[in-house]
């Protein structure tokens, strides 16, 4: 009886201590399940950039090789070239617009969703999904095929008597196949944070002498910011990286950054300013993901 | 004088299913309104209809003669405690208190006033930055009182407002309610399936069951004159004894005695006779108070409850329950113990269905 007594009085004050131990022998076996996709990432994604970065402070020879002795800065130099510039200019402009143009059609549609019984919503989410089943590259020669010259695209604006639609080629082109191409990474993570939104504080804005505006506005919005902010990223972030739609939809005049990259690889072979241009993309990337975190974090 | 609420033949239905079938109902100003019910009955539905939530099917609803049967939420002079408050989690106590205020385009300074003064008044001074995850259930239900009450809306709709808070904080809650309802002086309409938390707030309870208004009446009435054997056996504890009514004055029970009970029904309706627990005496068998009913059984078993003794009695034909205060000197009976029960016949209540 007694050691029993004296048992009990040790586990309740040596509790928070033992707690702590299992957390963290919790948290050594969560590090040994994480292992084999650390490995992973560590050996084919970290080293090679290690690579790419090292390549980035050489210099190309005369012959397309590169030097890799006699680091410096100049192809980094080089991005404040106005070829360049407008490179990188155009590239993020182009994705702000398709992150916009996804986040404008992809909010209603996730809305909707979420008001759907759990059956009728998967499905529909079944069939946001089965473009990916087929390939990317196909896909996007069949924009080719809608927006061509008698596709059914000018087919319709010239029987409509609006005269020929020729986008193919164009910017507009690319942003079109970009937004489909993207639109599901958008459509997915806003159905997830809108689906979770208790619907009693929409009525209880409405309650509250909101209008269905005013409770969008200070309600509905603010609380599917995890959406917002998931979805954006990961339109922007390919988007600016785009390579296969742009180089498919777009015309010579309007290479953006992927194509430019690819460009420098394997047609100017010059591999120090190819890879300086790839890290300077992942700063946008970084700094645009940053930011957009950070004054997503406020608003919520 | 117009009502705060007046409904009339109000129906509601989804699809198939009617929800509230009906109903006529009219509220006054000022007054603490139970609605009262089984789960599904229709009460908060009713509640729903009145805030603008859901529209009716068919009748008229009006607030302060106003007609509002078609105006969204946000165009009728209500506000709703929900169930669960329905706070804004992204927004702190002073910014959730100040929405309504704000929607309504009232400037910064005398929302911010306002909004303080409605925090103060619930007792939340100092917590006003807090976020609502941050807060327990009661305070979170201050909150969403204030919430409401900072519009000062002419009625004031609470959906089940104390069901999510233990038993201690609903009953000190219960007496802030209904002092926060003196105090603002506008009608209180609340939905509750608690007929004990009815009984003990409100000036008048509607009791419903499958969408149908069974009775309006003061709790007092709910109790001693139940409308029908619903509202009998919903509100408080009762023995139901099967009869039929011979006269206006007497009532056949089923084992053949008659026993006298006021009625209004006419001869031959199968009614039953209402009888509270507390009602109901036992004695040694043979003993009764003179010119009471009585009918004889025994003692199954005792509960004892310290303030009462709760006897469960068997009679030739059912089970009855009758309770005891536990006086001193009261007379104790045990199981097997032969009694004879029996009522003063202006302590029941005859019903039907």
């Amino acid at each position: 009886m007694k050691t029993v007594v004296r048992a009990d009085t040790e586990t309740a004050t040596a509790t928070p201590e033992f707690e702590k131990a299992a957390l963290r022998q919790e948290s050594r076996r969560g590090l040994f399940l994480a292992m084999p996709a650390y490995l992973y990432l560590i050996f084919f994604f970290v080293i090679s950039l290690f690579i790419v970065f090292i390549y980035s402070f050489a210099t190309r020879n005369r012959f397309g090789g590169t030097d890799l002795s006699g680091w410096n800065l100049d192809s980094y130099a080089r991005i404040s070239e106005p070829i360049v510039r407008d490179v990188l200019f155009r590239s993020v402009w182009l994705a702000f617009l398709t992150t916009v143009i996804c986040l404008v059609i992809a909010y209603p549609f996730a809305y909707f969703l979420s008001t759907r019984r759990v059956a009728v919503r998967n499905i529909m989410l079944v069939f946001v999904m089965i473009p990916f089943w087929t390939n990317f590259l196909v896909r996007n020669f069949a924009w080719r095929v809608i927006l061509g010259n008698d596709g059914p695209l000018t087919n319709t604006t010239e029987f409509l008597g609006l005269g020929s639609a020729e986008l193919l080629f164009t910017q507009t082109a690319v942003v079109l196949g970009l937004v489909y191409g993207y639109l599901p990474f958008m459509i997915l993570p806003l159905y997830a944070a809108i689906e979770r939104i208790d619907r009693r504080l929409l009525e209880a804005s409405r309650d509250l002498y909101g209008t269905g505006l005013q409770s969008f506005r200070h309600v509905l919005f603010p609380l599917s910011m995890p959406g917002v902010i998931a979805g954006s990223i990961l339109v922007f972030v390919p988007s600016l990286g785009a390579y296969v739609t742009p180089e498919i939809l777009g015309g010579a005049k309007t290479t953006l950054l992927g194509s430019y990259i690819v460009t420098q690889f394997l047609t100017a072979r010059n591999w120090p300013f190819g890879a300086a241009l790839s890290f300077v993309l992942m700063l946008v990337m970084l700094v645009t993901t940053i930011v957009y975190f950070r004054k997503g974090g406020r608003t919520l | 004088m117009t009502s705060a609420v007046e409904l009339s033949g109000i129906t509601k239905r989804f699809g198939d299913v009617v929800a509230v079938d009906n109903v006529d109902l009219s509220i006054a100003d000022g007054e603490f309104f139970a609605m009262l019910g089984p789960s599904g009955c229709g009460k908060t539905t009713t509640l729903r209809l009145i805030a603008g939530l859901e529209f009716p099917t068919e009748g008229s609803l009006s607030i302060f003669g106003q007609e509002v049967g078609t105006l969204t939420p946000d165009k009728r002079p209500v506000n709703t405690v929900f169930q669960n408050y329905a706070l804004f989690p992204h927004l702190t106590v002073l910014e959730n208190v100040g929405f309504g205020l704000k929607m309504q385009g009232i400037d910064k300074e005398t929302t911010r006033r306002r909004s303080m003064e409605m925090i103060e008044l619930v007792q939340l001074d100092g917590l006003a930055e807090r976020k609502p995850s941050q807060m327990s259930g009661g305070q979170q239900q201050r909150v969403a009182l204030a919430r409401a009450l900072v519009n000062q809306p002419k009625v004031l709709l609470l959906d089940e407002p104390l069901g999510a808070l233990d038993l201690k904080l609903r009953q000190e809650m219960q007496l802030e309610l209904k002092k926060l309802q003196r105090d603002v002086g506008i009608s209180f309409v609340f939905v509750t399936h608690d007929q004990e938390e009815a009984l003990t707030m409100s000036d008048r309870i509607a009791v419903m069951d499958d969408g149908k208004l069974l009775q309006v009446a003061t709790p007092e009435e709910i109790y001693e004159r139940p409308a029908n054997r619903f509202v009998a056996d919903f509100i408080g504890q009762t023995n139901l004894l099967e009869g039929t009514v011979s006269d206006s004055e007497t009532v056949i029970l089923e084992n053949g005695v008659s026993v006298r009970a006021k009625n209004g029904f006419s001869a031959g309706t199968h009614v039953a006779v209402s009888l509270r627990p507390e009602r109901a005496h036992i004695q040694s068998q043979g003993e009764f108070e003179e010119g009471w009913s009585h009918v004889n059984g025994f003692v199954e078993t005792v509960t004892y409850l310290g303030n009462a003794l709760i006897y469960g009695i068997k009679l030739d034909w059912m089970d009855l329950e009758v309770r005891e205060e536990n006086h001193p000197g009261v007379e104790l009976y045990k199981p097997g113990a032969e009694i004879t029960v029996s009522w003063d016949p202006d302590a029941i209540s005859v019903v039907s269905d």
